[in-house]
């Protein structure tokens, strides 16, 4: 009969060992990493990671907030190659940031000035480099003429650098043309003045 | 009759909702768009939506770039979801929430970001990190190269 009850005590002793023992337990999680990088520029931003109770701002290059598996948090520093080591193949899949070219026309032309022909070429190659481009050309003229004329042209100048990609095999589909006439001059003039920097098409690559 | 009416509309107007918000632009391996029951193969040139799934195989990465200009990549196996996403081109508010499940994540915030810092959030199983700007990476797991 004694024996029973000690028995039972000595059971019930286990049981609320065990229990104190997972109530103290750390959950196993996943480890997790997060990390400010540099930008191709040099930028650096930053980010916030909250966690239950808890919210830390990393700002600094390869600044690292890192949660181990048993659930303790650790702000940290990693190198380069350590970025590089994990993230190479992730970061290699970035598709290339969102950027635009301006060329120059010779006055009432939709003919390119000689230095954005050799311009042209660099422009070509960096849309050829994108695997499928999503490109918008908006033309543009100066104040010299009247606005049908201008709307005119400045669809001519965007069509003529449409026309030369799909020459290149970027798939029309893929390029928009527009014109703006002389509704947005890059250099604010009053109307009728002859403006190099103002005739241009501005083409933007996604 | 009037829910009938409302049910009938929402009914049309949802499939206009469904635009795309991404494109896929580099697919290396095995990658998958999970939408709803479907599964499909995501090759360059796929729309991507909200409430999409990207699933990488071993061998797996994929770029995408989203309508505010923000790029996502996503390493091998790895899953992430894309819960919410709106943008709106005139003002610029909008709201990205991303969850990593697992794998490897890199990206570069957008216009969004731009407005309004920490419009784009990313969840992992054990916190959500807001983004102030502009690139950053992010593993959940263990390490497996």
């Amino acid at each position: 009969m004694k024996l029973s009850i000690y028995l039972a005590l000595a059971a019930l002793a286990a049981l609320a060992a065990l229990c104190a023992g997972c109530a103290t337990a750390p959950k196993h999680v996943a480890p997790e990493l997060f990390a400010v990088v540099p930008g191709a520029d040099g930028h650096v931003g930053a980010i916030v990671v909250h966690t239950e109770g808890d919210t830390r701002v990393i700002d600094s290059a390869y600044g690292a907030e890192r949660i181990s598996s048993d659930g303790t948090r650790e702000m940290t520093r990693l190198t380069a190659d350590e970025v590089r080591d994990t993230f190479g193949a992730t970061l290699a899949a970035l598709p290339g940031k969102p950027t635009s070219f301006v060329l120059y026309f010779l006055e009432g032309k939709d003919e390119l000035t000689a230095e954005s022909k050799v311009e042209m070429e660099k422009v070509f190659s960096e849309l050829k480099r994108r695997p499928l481009p999503d490109i918008m050309v908006i033309g543009h003229t100066d104040s010299v003429g009247s606005m049908t004329s201008n709307d005119r042209l400045s669809l001519a100048r965007a069509e003529r650098m449409r026309e030369l990609m799909i020459g290149l095999g970027i798939p029309a589909e893929r390029i928009q043309a527009a014109g703006r006439g002389k509704r947005e001059l890059l250099v604010p003039t009053e109307d009728s003045v002859s403006e190099p920097r103002n005739r241009r098409v501005e083409i933007s690559v996604r | 009759m009037r829910k009938w009416i409302i049910a009938a509309a929402l009914s049309v107007a949802f499939p206009a909702m469904a635009a795309d918000i991404g494109l896929i632009k580099v697919s290396k391996g095995s990658v998958q768009i999970q939408r709803g029951a479907e599964k499909m193969v995501a090759a360059v040139g796929s729309g991507v939506q909200a409430s999409d799934v990207i699933v990488t195989g071993a061998d797996g990465s994929a770029g995408i770039t989203f309508t505010d200009n923000s790029l996502v990549s996503v390493g091998p196996n790895s899953v992430f979801a894309i819960d919410k996403y709106h943008f709106d081109t005139t003002t610029h508010q909008g709201e990205f929430e991303g969850n990593l499940k697992q794998g490897r994540l890199a990206a570069i915030s957008g216009k969004m970001v731009k407005q309004s810092p920490e419009s784009m959030k990313v969840r992992t199983p054990s916190a959500i990190m807001g983004v102030r700007g502009t690139e950053f990476v992010i593993q959940v797991g263990e390490k497996t190269n």
